[in-house]
């Protein structure tokens, strides 16, 4: 096995790491790296538990591999907060209730941070269909649907 | 009942309890820094992998792990025989941790190794050979109860059937409850419906696989984290496999990312610790989904015949079921709850109920949420709609009339107190949804659910710190919110600020044992503890305060987080509060705490009804789901945004079970479905807003009132929706789920035979 | 197993011709990444080809469209001209898994891993969509329903590659779509899939149509005998009823854990027959 050198930029800050070439984005996120936010729930791409933003592009890191990040610009859960203050998304989904368990809840936060930079004004029906590859069993939806609407809004008015 | 339960909830008003703060645990959870069972790491950590059977049902001939062991970073391969014997209560556990003599379900474990790297663990578990003698399978109930069926167990005896059969089977054993004559019930009947149904098995679906990180020591000392819902059951499980003494075993549990009733047993726990005992590093094991769908429990397939026979003017004349539940490849299937909670919501003269608990090659269920409760639901709440159809008469007035009600005698025995069946029905009826409109495919189904709910085990410590903040240690894992309604109990008990509480789930070396986060007990049975914690802090508080007055102890009162005296011939004081009792303990005798140890009965019944609206495509068979309502009784909410919460999530477990959800077997008793992409639990766009009312009539067995609200909101879907599909479609649907090639064919088929019409 | 991202279609031939092991190309890797992990496939080898400038352009040629093969499903999506063009093959591509999938996922990735039941292929080969290969013996074209040739198979040679697909220039007055059945509203593989491509001419009789199939048979069909029952009609009911039986009548599924035979033929000519009703709307400007 060839080990392969990445050099890429992880929310923000330049990242070298090391990782064999079958190792996924994920492999390399948690445990090459330490960042254990983004989870494994399936490993196959069907539940968005390992939502990251990867050159401004809401993907999989469990579909990605470790060695495409180079050169690329990888966004996290961990760096979706601007130090102690929390991205609004942050605030509303604890405010609104929108996470029992809470192990969907950093893809969730990342896969809506990513639909609301490109529409600050989506439809139920849009914000439905944008976060249906990111499976929540605990809620049944509601509370995450509304938290992410509020915060929209909310966003719009402080525009 | 041991404590002093006074109930107050009636005629109290509460401060904290019924607010809806933000909840100890939401920041880390938010930004990625909570930590679940995958997250934790040890220096010198090994990958363990597991070995699992190709066969459905295989006899073990020889396993040799030679090559394995000789591949360089393999650092160990177990087997059942690096476990303790098992001849009690645990024999079925290690069995399915770990496979003997003989593989019963695809996917069950046969070996395991550790190794540095995962891909080393991999190729080594291909070198493992194991050499099976294949044997004939069964997979689904009725066949497991035919008389021809291939046996999975040669000493299987039914159990509850006299006189005692001779020869085995599969089936562990027969329950019977019930009162009354059900002949002379239906003979005093205008109206009978009888009929059959099937459900399929459904997976908890929990989104974080199971995963544990062990660490045993050359002294035999063990640590393990892992996410589980009860970590002391699984410190004296893994204990006594591992032939280890318990106290020499700690566990901490993760933060849990959903159980749903899956993570109340072992699986991978013991085989860590037995991997790392035998490699002397640590070991971490994470399931992958596949293995989550073929090896941990989902719940009983199951089929169900059902009997009610009623009057013209409504009143139900007997009730009479018979349930067949397959649990997998070992007895313990959840028929009994299914049995006992069959016609809990009606009050009858005559019922009767027989199931049978039925082995099968498929992996051992496991609890599932009010388990056994929905799948009985579906088929006889799906009667008692037919019947109010037949008869012409609203179904839920039809429900009214013979609703379960105070002193209405159970079909499982005892004789209900004070329960909120009726209130529900009645905002059901009262609610917008009732009356909203209905177009062409669409229809309206109703359906009641019960659960039992459960106590148990309980032991809570509440320190007081000397800035007057209270730390809160509690022993039950925390699925849905639970701290953030511990705290509130806590704070309104003491009559201080929720922020000035903090809880932790404590580690199994911390406090005494604690029952399984299970039978929706926690916010009962923990917060009943903790309550009484409060009350044992506060009896020591007013203790410090008599010292710092030096008036005697019984001469103050607690009030409003104040010590006072308690009259004035005590003295004349002025009010402590917590805070100024608690920076001066350490001089009026040392640090301040209450402890609660119980074993918690009287958790309330609880009762849900539902009501939903779908409309069927008529030439593909697919559902929609247009509005969705949820009302149930909670005793009292002390967080109402995690008791509506626990409404949405298991209304919508429901909706997936009633719809999508099932596991797919083929011919070579293999599961087909194995992953999120065809095992199709919801997503977002596939349901409406999840609308609920809370009830709340207090549990006379909690201080507050509070009944359990977890499990109740998954037992009415599948009926409610069955009976919403059948108006829709104008067939009546019999299996669970109702995916689009079902309802289609019944479509089809009522118009061959001339016309939908159920 | 090695890793390359050569930046040339060239370069990308030479490694993939040169490997003596299993190869495989990498694109948006939603069906690759699943297949090594499940152990399905254990390559040697694993070109990137995301690097090639070629492969992530769409580019306007003759009045249609050219999509390089490395172009995700989200980016064919956010092309306006060509979302306006061929609404009915963007709309596939689109349906494919999740957002996070389609922001990787493309459609000639779709096209080589030569599923029965991948969204996008019925749209293109209702499109006419032809493909280009680039191989150690140069550039060849081939029609899209000629690359798959049956589950999991296709015909590209020993160090072929697909570097891109070819949408043919749109006549006035047309319109396609594709529609498939899954149980859930997202998130599943299709259990049925249909497209339809039509034009109309000023009368607005059909002149021109093709009907496609997805996961009916071993391999996307293309089913002229409904295609035939439009050209020449309005379009109305009764030709839409011809359509739908002819695609049932051209269906030879299988039983599996997403569908019956017995569905799978119904729901072929129903599906059949709303998505020539919407792509009759396309072309009339209704839509």
């Amino acid at each position: 096995m060839t080990t392969i050198k990445v050099s890429t930029t992880i929310n923000g800050d330049p990242v070298d790491y090391l990782c064999e070439p079958q190792e996924t984005l994920l492999d390399a996120l948690r445990d090459r790296l330490g960042l254990t936010g983004a989870k494994e729930g399936c490993g196959t791409g069907d539940c968005g538990a390992c939502s990251v933003i990867l050159d401004g592009r809401l993907v999989c890191a469990c579909l990605v591999m470790g060695a495409e990040a180079e050169g690329r610009a990888v966004e996290t859960i961990e760096g979706l907060a601007d130090g102690e203050e929390l991205h609004p998304l942050q605030q509303k989904f604890i405010d609104h209730a929108a996470l029992q368990c809470g192990v969907c809840t950093p893809g969730f936060l990342v896969a809506a941070k990513s639909l609301l930079d490109r529409n600050p004004d989506p439809t139920e029906t849009e914000v439905r269909y944008w976060l249906a590859g990111n499976l929540c069993r605990c809620t049944g939806y509601d509370k995450i649907v509304r938290a992410v609407m509020d915060t929209a809004a909310d966003m719009r008015e402080a525009r | 009942m041991p404590l002093d339960a006074r109930l107050d909830a009636q005629d109290r008003s509460f401060k904290v309890v019924g607010t809806r703060p933000s909840r100890p645990d939401g920041i880390d959870k938010v930004t990625g820094r909570a930590r679940f069972g995958a997250d934790m790491s040890a220096p010198g950590m090994l990958v363990g992998k597991v070995l699992r059977s190709p066969h459905p049902h295989a006899r073990i001939r020889s396993i040799d792990a030679s090559a394995a062991e000789a591949l360089p970073g393999v650092k160990a391969v177990v087997t059942q025989a690096d476990f303790a014997t098992q001849d009690g209560d645990l024999h079925d556990t290690l069995i399915n941790v770990m496979a003997g003599d003989k593989a019963l379900y695809e996917g069950h474990a046969v070996a395991a190794v550790a190794a540095t790297t995962t891909a080393i663990a991999q190729k080594a578990l291909k070198l493992i050979e194991v050499d099976y003698e294949v044997l004939p399978h069964v997979t689904d109930v009725d066949a497991a109860m035919a008389p021809d069926a291939p046996l999975l167990h040669d000493d299987m005896v039914t159990q509850g059937v006299e006189p005692a059969p001779s020869k085995p089977s599969n089936v562990a054993q027969r329950h019977e409850f019930g009162h009354g004559d059900v002949e002379a019930g239906f003979a005093q009947a205008e109206v009978i419906v009888e009929r059959a149904f099937k459900t399929e098995a459904a997976h908890q679906g929990y989104i974080e696989p199971h995963a544990c990180l062990a660490s045993v020591g050359p002294d035999g000392q063990g640590e393990l984290w892992c996410c589980t819902q009860g970590h002391y059951m699984v410190r004296n499980t893994c204990a006594e496999l591992l032939g280890m003494d318990i106290s020499k075993l700690r566990v901490t549990a993760s933060e849990i990312g959903g159980g749903f009733g899956g993570k109340t047993t072992v699986f991978v726990e013991p085989v860590a610790l037995a991997l790392s005992r035998k490699a002397g590093h640590p070991v971490k094991i994470v399931m992958t989904r596949s293995e989550v769908f073929r090896a941990t429990g989902p719940t009983s397939s199951s089929s169900i015949w059902v009997k009610v026979g009623a009057t013209k003017d409504g009143r139900i004349t007997a009730g009479q079921a018979e349930l067949r539940y397959q649990g997998g490849a070992f007895a313990g299937s959840p028929v009994e709850f299914g049995a006992m909670s069959a016609f809990a919501c009606y009050d009858l003269e005559h019922i009767n109920v027989v199931g049978y608990d039925v082995v099968a090659n498929r992996p051992k269920q496991a609890a599932y949420r009010a388990p056994g409760a929905p799948m009985s639901a579906f088929a006889i709440e799906s009667v008692i709609s037919e019947v109010a159809d037949k008869i012409g008469m609203d179904p839920v007035d039809f429900r009214l009339k013979n609703a379960a009600k105070e002193g209405t005698e159970s079909a499982y025995g005892p004789t209900y107190g004070r329960i909120g069946l009726i209130e529900t029905l009645e905002a059901a009826k009262a609610h917008p949804n009732y009356q909203a409109p209905l177009g062409p495919n669409q229809g309206r189904g109703v359906a009641c659910g019960f659960w039992f709910n459960f106590g148990g085990q309980t032991c809570v410590n509440l320190n007081i710190n000397v800035d007057g903040t209270v730390a809160l240690a509690l022993g039950t894992p925390d699925i849905g919110g639970s701290r953030a309604s511990m705290c509130q109990m806590a704070a309104e008990e003491l009559g201080i600020a929720y922020d000035n509480v903090r809880a932790i789930v404590a580690d199994t070396s911390s406090l005494g044992y604690n029952d399984i986060t299970e039978g929706s007990r926690t916010t009962f049975s923990s917060g009943l503890a903790t309550i009484e914690a409060a009350r044992d802090a506060i009896t020591r508080l007013c203790e410090r305060a008599a010292i710092m007055w030096g008036i005697p102890a019984d001469a103050v009162v607690w009030e409003n987080g104040h010590a006072k005296p308690a009259g004035p011939n005590a003295g004349d004081f002025e009010p402590l509060s917590l805070a100024e009792i608690a920076k001066v303990s350490g001089s009026t005798g040392g640090p301040i705490a209450g402890h609660c140890e119980v074993n918690a009965e009287g958790a309330g019944v609880s009762f849900a009804t539902h009501l939903v609206d779908v409309e069927v495509d008529p030439e593909t068979g697919a559902t929609e789901v247009l509005r969705y309502l949820v009302v149930q009784d909670a005793g009292k909410a002390i967080h109402p945004s995690y008791v509506e919460g626990q409404y949405q999530g298991g209304a919508v477990q429901g909706i997936g079970w009633a719809l999508n959800e099932e596991y797919i077997y083929g011919e070579d008793g293999r599961l087909q479905n194995p992953g999120f992409l065809d095992y199709r639990i919801p997503v977002a766009s596939d349901v409406p807003m999840i609308d609920t009312v809370i009830v709340e009539i207090p549990n006379p067995g909690h201080p507050y009132g509070v009944r359990g609200v977890g499990e109740t909101s998954i037992v009415p879907p599948l009926a409610a929706i069955a009976n919403a599909v059948s108006h829709a479609a104008g067939v009546r649907m019999t299996q669970v789920p109702m995916s689009p090639p079902r309802i289609l064919k019944a479509i089809d088929e009522a118009k061959a035979n001339g016309g939908p019409g159920a | 197993m090695r890793y390359e991202a050569p930046d040339t279609t060239e370069a990308a031939v030479q490694l993939l011709a040169a490997e003596t092991g299993l190869a495989r190309v990498l694109a948006g890797g939603t069906d690759l990444l699943v297949q090594l992990r499940s152990g399905m496939v254990d390559p040697d080898l694993v070109v990137d080809i995301k690097r090639i400038e070629v492969m992530r352009q769409i580019s306007e040629e003759d009045g249609g469209f050219r999509i390089g093969a490395a172009v995700s499903s989200a980016e064919l999506g956010e092309h306006a001209a060509l979302s306006a063009a061929w609404p009915g093959v963007v709309e596939a591509a689109e349906l494919i898994g999740s957002t996070q999938i389609q922001g990787r996922c493309t459609m000639v990735g779709n096209l080589c891993n030569a599923s029965p039941a991948a969204d996008s292929v019925p749209a293109m080969v209702a499109a006419a969509a032809m493909v280009t290969l680039v191989g150690p013996d140069g550039r060849r074209e081939l029609p899209a329903e000629a690359v798959a040739e049956a589950p999991g198979k296709t015909s590209l040679q020993k160090g072929e590659l697909v570097e891109s697909v070819f949408l043919p220039k749109r006549p006035p007055r047309s319109g396609d779509a594709y529609l498939r059945f899954i149980p859930r509203t997202e998130m599943d593989i299709a259990v049925v899939g249909a497209g339809v491509s039509l034009t109309l001419d000023e009368q607005g009789t059909c002149q021109t149509a093709r009907v496609s199939l997805g996961a009916v048979a071993p391999r996307v069909l293309l089913v002229e005998d409904s295609a035939n029952c439009l050209i020449g009609t309005k379009v109305g009911a009764a030709a839409l009823e011809a359509l739908a039986a002819a695609a049932s009548a051209a269906c030879s599924p299988i039983d599996d854990k997403r569908g019956t035979v017995e569905f799978r033929i119904k729901v072929a000519g129903v599906l059949a027959r709303r998505a020539a009703e919407k792509a009759l709307e396309r072309a009339k400007g209704t839509a």
